[in-house]
């Protein structure tokens, strides 16, 4: 497909903007010489991803993952970076290894390869237009997928009930 | 759109996200770079899910799980990292060298 052809999709102009946004917050990500700002970098991340969700019709995807992402996990990671009194000032030699350039070389080898991949595979296959009611999501969960929703559940508790045992001090010291 | 543009998008967080696992010396930042990589997962089922348009809507529905496991990792990385800082007052991945002879 030609790109001329590519960008007359409105739709087209508005993923290239989210994506835009989303590399760029990314590579703040991995690279931000402040903890907090690294955390907070990865919120603009997860909302592009929620922004490309809904394009793509997956809606209570979109919105799952705003409330347990951004809402819960992020809080969880400022938490984390609290608690451990990481050094917040700018000290990226602290912060990151001395040898930066082999990790962006296997970075860049494994985004080669994965892109020559798909690009091979599926071209210009268009994605269908339609989107997935909640009604649906819900049925098909627990109608289809109640076993493994059960197990997600159960990981979760087990998760839960780990978090406390690891995080809670000892009583007898 | 075009399914392979979601896809390549994917693969860009994906490579981010392994450069960050490899090159952040601090645990936390070693987990938010994994959390990239989980959604640039989440990404490619979802659109997978709208490209296939299957009746049992399975893209979105294991998008929905892997959310949940990576919240529930999130949770027990950070209680693993607590108590590693609580030990050895450094959370930095190249001090821990307990298991290394």
């Amino acid at each position: 497909m030609e790109f001329g052809d590519w960008i007359s999709d409105a739709r087209n102009i508005v993923f290239l903007v989210i994506a835009l946004i989303m590399f760029v917050s990314a590579v703040r990500v991995v690279s931000s010489p402040n903890l907090v700002h690294a955390a907070l970098m990865l919120v603009l991340t997860l909302a592009g991803a929620a922004a490309l969700f809904v394009m793509l019709g997956a809606e209570f995807v979109a919105w799952t993952l705003v409330l347990v992402y951004i809402g819960a996990v992020i809080v969880l990671f400022l938490f984390g970076i609290m608690i451990t009194r990481a050094p917040t000032g700018r000290d990226p030699v602290r912060l990151d290894h001395e040898r930066r350039w082999p990790a962006a070389l296997v970075a860049l080898a494994t985004f080669i390869t994965i892109a020559a991949a798909t690009t091979a595979a599926f071209e210009d296959a268009a994605i269908p237009e339609g989107v997935v009611r909640t009604e649906d999501i819900g049925d098909v969960l627990f109608s289809r997928y109640v076993i493994p929703f059960e197990a997600v559940s159960f990981v979760l508790l087990a998760a839960l009930i780990g978090g406390i045992v690891l995080a809670r001090k000892d009583p007898e010291k | 759109m075009i399914v392979n543009q979601f896809l390549v998008l994917a693969a860009l967080l994906f490579s981010i996200g392994i450069y960050g696992v490899l090159v952040r010396r601090n645990m936390v930042l070693v987990l938010l770079s994994i959390e990239l990589m989980l959604t640039a997962v989440n990404i490619n089922l979802v659109a997978f899910g709208s490209y296939v348009q299957d009746a049992l809507v399975a893209g979105q529905v294991f998008a929905l799980f892997v959310i949940t496991v990576a919240a529930a990792e999130v949770g027990i990385g950070l209680a693993i990292v607590l108590l590693i800082f609580r030990n050895r007052s450094s959370v930095n991945v190249d001090e821990l060298d307990l298991l290394k002879w």
